[in-house]
């Protein structure tokens, strides 16, 4: 579904991404780790055309860059880590903003994108919330309430920036839960991912980036060793292989 | 099936339908009072059935007399009418000033557009002759105006973020400063036209006409007609740039093409009345004070109701000091500064 290669990314002239080349197949859940500054965000920005790259990018069989930006909406949908969610709109018209790669350039919403709108609401159980303004909501009703635009946008990708920062425990849990159930309806994720043990559950694939470069990939169990935390992280941790995925837990020096 | 009774909730609010009606009633009630107020008053039913009579197989006579007709045609009307335009106009503008600049205090006077609009006036009237009526006058207008937005936005975004609403304002009043200073400076090297000028450049329709009306009603129709098919877009700007961009807009093309827009139907206005602040403030601000702050709500709502408010401001203007006439931007400026230290006050928990 996504295939990048030898991607590299320059800020000021410095590499902030290096040759990072990766695949990642329809319906899998695939989470970029790696330490503060390693070059997560601007992957994810870079695939939805956000920043210029070098090398090469390909969604779907298409190179990204030949792509329009409407097109690529089309095909791709960012939930950003700090998204603006004006406090005065509503659930609804907040979701049906994700229907403007769709939209003519002065048409506004007709009944299929009311529909779709509907659907992303009702597959996030947001619909009683349609009419609440986005200021009125908690925290884990906003973080449903992004994502409801991101499903709205009807893109078989889906790329999410942090998806728990400012979220309490039960609340990362749901949210993570939520996306994982959307795979089921074909959905492709890429997410970055700052909570390891986290990372370990829900993930299909980790990648490990430091300092612009790939330095691990591969199944949670393998890519979260205690050398490769102690090496890119500069953390002391146990690692524990348990049912239900890879644990990782910080150990006092 | 649930999703499908569930769509009618997941609608976009619009303009609510009483805040139509109550929106269309101000405007034809500042309509009749505007013609109906003056040294010489006519009634509502006088005004109407006069209408009806200039409408062909009707046969409804006209009430008044010939000098009443000619009052409330030949000189209430036209000026009615260009104060509605107007009006409308600096609103609507306003509320798309403040839609790309994601900045609450963006209004054309504040931005420079007003004092650029008026020095490519002045230069047309000093250099090119043109006239205080003539066709070119919003063209040099425009030119002007555009100018001036450019200037205040590069300046702006130079000083720090956009978004920080104090350093556009700080850049627009800078540009209207220096404008101002030139604008001075070829009056005082063209005496001859100073007069003209400066009537024209304090504002107001005291010698509206027809033709007035005829110069500016097709930029203003354009102007607004933009703004308003872009009522659905501002809203999309209003998550950011970034995010805008990731749903497929092309952000700096739609700036682009919404500042031009409104500085062109700001131009034509500035031609046709001079410079009149506030109106881009206060009317935007009270919609969404009252009704929504969704653009699609601000949009249109702008534009009828600065059409009545500047209708309303006039026969202020007009009848406060009777027999002789206020500026109407002394009107606009004494409900509108006060207000602007509200928004002011609150804007500092806007985004």
């Amino acid at each position: 579904m996504i295939e990048l290669r030898s991607l590299s990314i320059r800020f000021d002239g410095t590499e902030a991404v290096r040759d990072v080349s990766l695949e990642v197949a329809a319906e899998e859940w695939v989470m970029l780790i790696g330490p503060n500054g390693a070059g997560k965000t601007s992957v994810l920005r870079a695939l939805c055309g956000l920043l210029p790259f070098t090398g090469s990018a390909w969604l779907g069989g298409r190179e990204v860059r030949e792509l329009g930006r409407r097109e690529l909406a089309r095909l791709i949908a960012l939930v950003p880590q700090n998204p603006v969610t004006p406090p005065e709109l509503t659930v609804a018209e907040y979701a049906l903003l994700g229907r403007t790669p769709h939209l003519g350039y002065f048409a506004v919403e007709g009944r299929g994108d009311h529909a779709a709108a509907a659907r992303a609401l009702e597959r996030l159980d947001l619909l009683p919330f349609a009419k609440r303004g986005l200021g009125s909501l908690s925290g884990g009703e906003l973080q449903r309430a992004v994502l409801a635009r991101a499903l709205a946008q009807e893109a078989p990708v889906l790329l999410l920036d942090e998806p728990t920062t400012s979220l309490d425990l039960g609340r990362q849990q749901q949210v993570l839960e939520l996306v994982d159930s959307l795979r089921g309806d074909g959905l492709t994720v890429v997410s970055t991912m700052h909570d390891l043990t986290l990372a370990g559950q829900y993930a299909d694939r980790l990648v490990l980036l430091d300092r612009g470069a790939v330095v691990a990939e591969g199944e949670p169990q393998d890519v979260l060793s205690p050398a490769h935390l102690a090496a890119y992280y500069g953390a002391n941790v146990r690692v524990v292989n348990g049912e239900g995925g890879t644990f990782v837990l910080p150990v006092r020096r | 099936m649930a999703v499908v009774s569930a769509e009618a909730a997941v609608r976009a609010r619009g303009v609510p339908r009483p805040w139509r009606l109550i929106a269309g009633a101000f405007l034809a009630g500042s309509l009749l009072v505007g013609l109906g107020v003056g040294p010489v008053g006519i009634g509502v039913g006088g005004i109407v059935e006069s209408a009806l009579s200039h409408v062909p197989f009707l046969h409804v006579h006209t009430p008044l007399s010939s000098l009443e007709e000619a009052v409330l045609w030949q000189i209430r009307a036209p000026r009615v009418v260009l104060a509605a335009i107007v009006g409308g106009m600096l609103a609507i503008a306003g509320s798309a000033y403040q839609g790309v600049f994601h900045n609450p205090l963006a209004d054309p006077y504040l931005l420079g557009v007003a004092a650029g609009s008026g020095l490519g006036a002045t230069l047309a009237i000093a250099y090119g002759h043109v006239g205080t009526s003539g066709q070119l006058l919003p063209l040099a207008s425009f030119v002007g105006g555009l100018t001036a937005v450019a200037a205040a936005y590069a300046l702006g975004r130079s000083a720090g973020a956009v978004r920080a609403a104090g350093a556009l304002v700080l850049a627009g009043l800078t540009v209207t400063l220096f404008f101002t200073a030139v604008q001075t400076f070829v009056q005082q090297q063209h005496t001859n036209t100073l007069r003209d000028v400066y009537s024209w450049l304090l504002g107001g329709f005291s010698t509206a006409t027809w033709s007035q009306v005829a110069v500016a009603a097709p930029y203003v129709a354009v102007s607004s007609l933009a703004i308003v098919l872009h009522r659905r877009v501002l809203d999309v700007l209003s998550v950011g740039d970034e995010e805008a961009a990731s749903l497929g807009v092309n952000v700096s093309r739609l700036r682009l093409l919404i500042v031009v827009a409104a500085t062109a139907g700001t131009a034509a206005a500035v031609a046709v009345s001079g410079l009149i602040a506030f109106v881009g403030i206060i009317v935007p601000h009270t919609i969404r004070l009252l009704v929504s702050t969704s653009y699609r709500a601000v949009v249109p709502l702008s534009l009828v109701v600065g059409a009545g408010f500047l209708v309303l401001a006039d026969v202020l203007a007009r009848t406060v000091v009777s027999p002789a006439e206020l500026p109407i931007g002394v009107v606009t400026a004494f409900f509108g500064a006060p207000f602007f230290a509200v928004v002011l006050r609150t804007s500092r928990s806007m985004r």
